[in-house]
């Protein structure tokens, strides 16, 4: 018997062996109910009809898939498409993500939520699905990130959200994250923990997923109706990997489409230096589930580095790990250099500023397109919008704004 | 009722850590919890999350801890109280399982309490602590309903680890009145000890358990004092002393 690497996960969250809930017993009542809430809105027209709506006239889906002609010409190979994810309100994929959490919120009758946030395009994209809903919003951020990110902890608050400067351990995302899973210890009857990446205990890293997946969905229609057909190299960039799990997911039984997923490179290979957790992690437990990490021998978490604050994660999803180790999807890594490299080459020939994270996955295309034929099809998930990231290009630039 | 005070490995350092374990058994603790330092303590307060950071930033390892024991362990002069791990699956994993277990059992630990491994996840390494003599206490919270409690008791080994609150460890004023039915439904369902732990420190709260439990565990209470080991301005044995007469004092509260 043959089974579908897609599908995944099973009853008990696991893709192969990765996966599965590994949180205190204080979480584990409250992660069933979700799974089973979860199941029974997937299964429920009215609320799929909701979100479908929702993510139509408030989000402005479907967006383009664009095809980006100059690049095309710079690279000299293959034609490149980039998939708009930064065309939606607030600028990123993270809100097909946290609409769909929040009608499940509500739908389970609880009034507030909680959020971590990287670079912050999570934590602004949880900050206005609550807004539009009216729900109570928190968002844990590290410190270092707050200093990042400014532009998204205003625009977060502007819209009533709570947003609480982590100061534990690297004061990044990862510690963001286990800070919301405190938060949630105590108030998991009256919260919801809306997490933005495809981690995290089972049902999270399959529901995030399944939300995201609108993403490679559009992607495979649209390529059909502009080409004809599907497209051969499909790119998107992994820091937990929810844009890429979006992307990849609706591809993987299509056996003809590569697909490769670009880890943060940082300033190279030693450890402390980058965030390619497939690339150099080694399987382990972080934040509820198991999959690779990057680790020391002991199992203590490293720190990671990348110019990217939505990529400054030692961890990754599950099922990225899943994919890894079956050998569907191809994981590599970019530098801080190559992505800000592709940040400025994407800004001059077609006028877009991406996101430093989507910066990554771009950058990988200018390097693998040359060697592609003319008639071959690479798109780029080009998930987020980069105006979040111009004071730090500037800096990093050593240029004034 | 049964006194189990739970301390940081490595915090600051091994030699203290001993020092603190054998000033533990002086004062006639029943059992001590010994907390491995880890990196995502996702179920820790800030004072035992800071303790770890401490002992993490010192150089722990685990295998120098399971060293240290074993040293301690043999050393005639002392008794030590049985002692149970606390400790990241994170870790037993990475370590590797069996590794990790056979050190252990060498280094004299007569149990593990895993706290992200739940009653779900524990099949597996509940069948390998067995293998080697070591318990594998499991953890219920409030939050828990019935019929998982009565899964996790199945895989359950040496005491019953009752939360007494959702939420993170950390000191707080009263118990929950919930406490009481809570425990007295778990008495229903199993025959193991229980012993809770979460939010006490001080005798009175000893005093609203007696009768309905059979053991109490103090963690942040314990851990904060710590910190003054690596406060140049303070003397080591005054901490210890410090310390110690704590432990004394809720040992005597035991007795009441």
């Amino acid at each position: 018997m043959t089974t579908s690497l897609s599908n995944v996960p099973d009853s008990a969250g696991r893709f192969g062996e990765f996966g599965r809930r590994f949180v205190p017993e204080t979480l584990m009542h409250a992660l069933e109910e979700l799974t089973s809430e979860y199941e029974k809105a997937k299964q429920d027209p009215t609320f799929q009809a909701e979100l479908d709506d929702l993510l139509k006239h408030y989000v402005g889906r479907p967006n383009p898939l664009y095809f980006a002609e100059r690049l095309t010409q710079h690279c000299g190979g293959g034609k490149i498409y980039l998939k708009r994810e930064d065309l939606n309100h607030t600028g990123a994929h993270k809100i097909n993500n946290t609409i769909g959490q929040a009608l499940l919120t509500m739908r389970m009758g609880k009034k507030r939520v909680i959020a971590e946030t990287g670079a912050g395009q999570h934590g602004v994209a949880s900050a206005v699905a609550c807004a539009r809903f009216g729900l109570d919003c928190v968002v844990y951020m590290g410190e270092e990130d707050i200093r990042r990110q400014k532009l998204n902890v205003f625009n977060m608050k502007m819209m009533g959200a709570e947003v609480r400067a982590v100061t534990s351990g690297s004061r990044t995302l990862r510690d963001a994250v286990n800070e919301a899973m405190r938060d949630w210890m105590s108030s998991v009857e009256t919260t919801h923990y809306i997490i933005g990446s495809v981690i995290g205990p089972h049902p999270f890293p399959m529901m995030v997923r399944d939300f995201q997946s609108v993403i490679g969905k559009e992607t495979r229609a649209q390529c059909l109706e502009q080409t004809g057909r599907l497209p051969d190299q499909v790119i998107a960039c992994v820091g937990g990997g929810s844009n890429s799990a979006g992307m990849f997911y609706p591809f993987i039984d299509d056996e003809s489409v590569k697909l490769i997923g670009v880890e943060a490179g940082g300033r190279g290979p030693e450890p402390g230096q980058h965030a390619s957790t497939l690339s150099y992690g080694a399987k382990g437990v972080l934040h509820g589930s198991f999959g690779y990490v990057l680790q020391d021998d002991d199992g203590q978490t490293l720190d990671v580095h990348s110019i990217s604050a939505g990529l400054d994660y030692p961890g990754v999803g599950p099922e990225h790990s899943y994919w890894k180790d079956s050998g569907r999807v191809n994981y590599t890594a970019i530098t801080d250099d190559e992505a800000l490299e592709g940040f400025q080459t994407m800004a001059k020939l077609e006028g877009i500023i991406p996101a430093i994270e989507s910066s990554h996955a771009v950058a990988h295309a200018l390097k693998v397109a040359r060697d592609t034929g003319p008639e071959e099809i690479i798109v780029i998930c080009l998930s987020g919008r980069g105006d979040k990231d111009v004071n730090e290009v500037a800096r990093l630039l050593d240029r004034d704004i | 009722m049964a006194f189990m005070p739970f301390i940081t490995a490595g915090d600051p350092d091994l030699d203290t850590t001993v020092a603190v374990l054998k000033e533990l058994a002086h004062r006639g603790v029943d059992l001590i919890e010994v907390g491995f330092p880890y990196s995502d303590p996702i179920a820790d307060g800030p004072v035992i999350q800071e303790s770890y950071t401490r002992a993490l930033n010192n150089g722990f390892h685990v295998h120098d801890l399971f060293e240290a024991l074993k040293t301690l362990s043999a050393d005639p002069s002392i008794t030590l109280p049985p002692l149970v791990g606390m400790v990241s699956y994170a870790i037993i994993f990475r370590y590797g399982s069996d590794k990790f277990l056979n050190e252990a059992k060498a280094a004299g630990f007569s149990g593990l309490i895993v706290p992200d491994l739940p009653g779900d996840e524990a099949q597996e390494l509940a069948e390998k602590t067995k293998a080697v003599k070591l318990d594998l206490v499991q953890l219920v919270s409030p939050l828990t309903p019935e019929n998982r409690t009565k899964r996790i008791v199945q895989v359950a080994s040496g005491f019953i680890y009752c939360i007494s609150v959702a939420g993170t460890t950390g000191v707080r004023d009263e118990l929950p009145p919930e406490l009481t039915a809570h425990l007295e439904s778990l008495r229903s369902l199993t025959d193991l000890p229980l012993a809770v732990g979460f939010g006490i420190s001080n005798p009175n709260h000893v005093n609203t358990l007696r009768g309905k439990a059979d053991g109490f565990i103090i963690g942040s209470a314990i851990v904060k004092q710590f910190a003054a080991f690596s406060d140049p301005a303070q003397n080591r044995d005054a901490v210890l002393k410090a310390i110690g007469d704590y432990a004394g004092e809720m040992a005597a509260a035991t007795k009441g």
